[in-house]
This record gives C-alpha cells, sequence and structure tokens, in this order.
C-alpha cells in the first residue's frame, strides 16, 4: 500500500518498541539504532509489500531481526565486544542496588543462544503473541513455545538456582560461618 | 554448617519440571522493565526527521540520504 500519513505514524509510533528490541538483541544502543534506520529504510522502500490490516509492527520487527541476522555473522565478534555500551542508552540510572541486579539479568540474557534470547524479548517483552513470534522468527509456535520454556529456564539457572545463596539473609550468615573459619 | 547452606537453596530452587511462579513473574519483570527502559526514551529525532524526509513530496530519494554509513557520532567519549 502507498504510505499514507497514517501508516508513517504507525511506523513512527512503532520506533521506540524497534528500538528496544534492537538493543536486546544487539547489546550496543548504537549499532541498534542503526539496526532501526536500516530497518525504517527498508520498510519505507517496500512499503507496497505491506498488507493493509496485516500486523504492521510484526512486519516490522521482521525486518530489523532479519537484518540483525545477517549483520550478526559479519559483526559477532565486535557485538561480544559491546558489553557494558546498554547502560549508556539508560536516562534514569536506577538506584545502585537495582542497577546491579539489572546488570546481572542482561549478562545473563546476553548469554542465552540468539534464538532463546529472541523469543524471550518477543513474547516476554514487546508482547507479541507466540503466533506472532512464530511469524517474524520463521519458525513454527510449537518451537517459539519450547525456545521461550528453555530461556527462561536458563535464565533461571543464571540467575536464580545457582546465586540462590546471595539471596536474603543466607548471605550473611553464610559470610558469618565462613569467617569464622572451618 | 553444610546443612544451612543446603536448606538455603532448597527453600529457593525450583523443581525439577520447571520454575516457580515467584521465578516467572521475577524473570518477566526484569527483561519488561530493562525493555521499557528504552520504549519510554521515545522517537528520537533521527527518526521522526528521516520518515519526514521520505515522506515529503520529491523526498523519496532513500538510497542516497542516510542507507549509507552515515550515522550521527554522538561523541559520547
Amino acid at each position: 500500500m502507498p504510505l499514507t500519513d497514517s501508516l508513517r505514524d504507525d511506523i513512527l509510533a512503532a520506533v521506540p518498541s524497534l528500538r528496544a528490541f534492537a538493543i536486546s538483541l544487539s547489546g550496543n544502543a548504537d549499532r541498534a539504532d542503526d539496526l532501526v534506520q536500516e530497518t525504517l529504510l527498508r520498510a519505507l522502500a517496500n512499503i507496497d509489500s505491506f498488507q493493509p490490516g496485516s500486523n504492521l509492527p510484526a512486519w516490522l520487527f521482521t525486518i530489523l531481526r532479519n537484518l540483525f541476522r545477517s549483520d550478526y555473522r559479519k559483526r559477532r565478534r565486535e557485538v561480544e565486544d559491546a558489553e557494558g555500551n546498554y547502560a549508556k542508552t539508560l536516562k534514569t540510572q536506577p538506584s545502585q542496588n537495582a542497577h546491579l541486579e539489572f546488570e546481572e539479568f542482561r549478562g545473563a540474557l546476553e548469554k542465552l543462544p540468539q534464538d532463546q534470547r529472541e523469543a524471550l524479548i518477543l513474547v516476554g517483552a514487546s508482547g507479541f503473541s507466540y503466533e506472532d513470534a512464530a511469524s517474524i522468527c520463521g519458525c513454527a509456535v510449537g518451537t517459539i513455545k519450547s525456545r521461550v520454556n528453555r530461556a527462561r529456564s536458563k535464565l533461571a539457572a543464571l540467575l536464580y538456582v545457582d546465586g540462590a545463596e546471595d539471596f536474603g539473609p543466607d548471605e550473611t550468615v553464610r559470610a558469618v560461618i565462613g569467617g569464622s573459619g572451618g | 554448617m553444610k546443612d544451612l547452606k543446603s536448606q538455603a537453596s532448597r527453600s529457593t530452587t525450583p523443581g525439577k519440571g520447571g520454575l516457580t511462579p515467584e521465578i516467572q513473574s521475577r524473570i518477566g519483570h526484569q527483561l519488561r522493565a530493562m525493555y521499557d527502559d528504552v520504549v519510554r526514551q521515545g522517537v528520537p529525532d533521527r527518526f521522526a526527521e528521516l520518515i519526514k524526509k521520505l515522506d515529503a513530496p520529491g523526498g523519496g530519494s532513500q538510497s542516497e540520504n542516510g542507507a549509507g554509513g552515515s550515522n550521527d557520532n554522538n561523541g559520547r567519549d
């Protein structure tokens, strides 16, 4: 369909979540904004292939994901070196405690295989249905469900099971016990 | 001593099959918090201008503008 005013507004309205998705995927704010820009250019160039009435955000997310995928192979190393860039994108810094927890969470998220990470983000953060997430990723609904489940289990294992002793007063107790020497 | 430790982890460890509801919701919460931090930043001017420019009559030369490596370096370093 042609680029109408309302379509343009809808594309603009999708930009904030496209950025959030791009940052979650790439872990790098500058890289993410380049991805979004490329996504917008590609979407506008191919706007004729967009079906009126279909899910515009899902269409845009599909473009972004495919761009990231093809680009990721080229840039893998660079992306992996980009740790810490994400925090710079935050306008408001959370309190220090929350910030630590936040960094830990991000670190764990980065350890997930890409398939699982994107599935979890699409369903758990972007708010897409399993069906939409499946069409964005070009796979079966069942595959998305199992990726999301595996992603959650792995995050839990990284954050809350291995580190179970880090929670609550046990840490102090253990420190005291450990400090008293065995 | 060892008892104390294993007791502690047992209470927060989910069953083998899956995750406790508490851990599930904690993951969901952190995931959305991280994501929404970016969403709340809105639309950077860069993108608003890009779309406006392409939308303008006669301004449809996408290949010329911006598609290449013309990213604005906000010189943060």
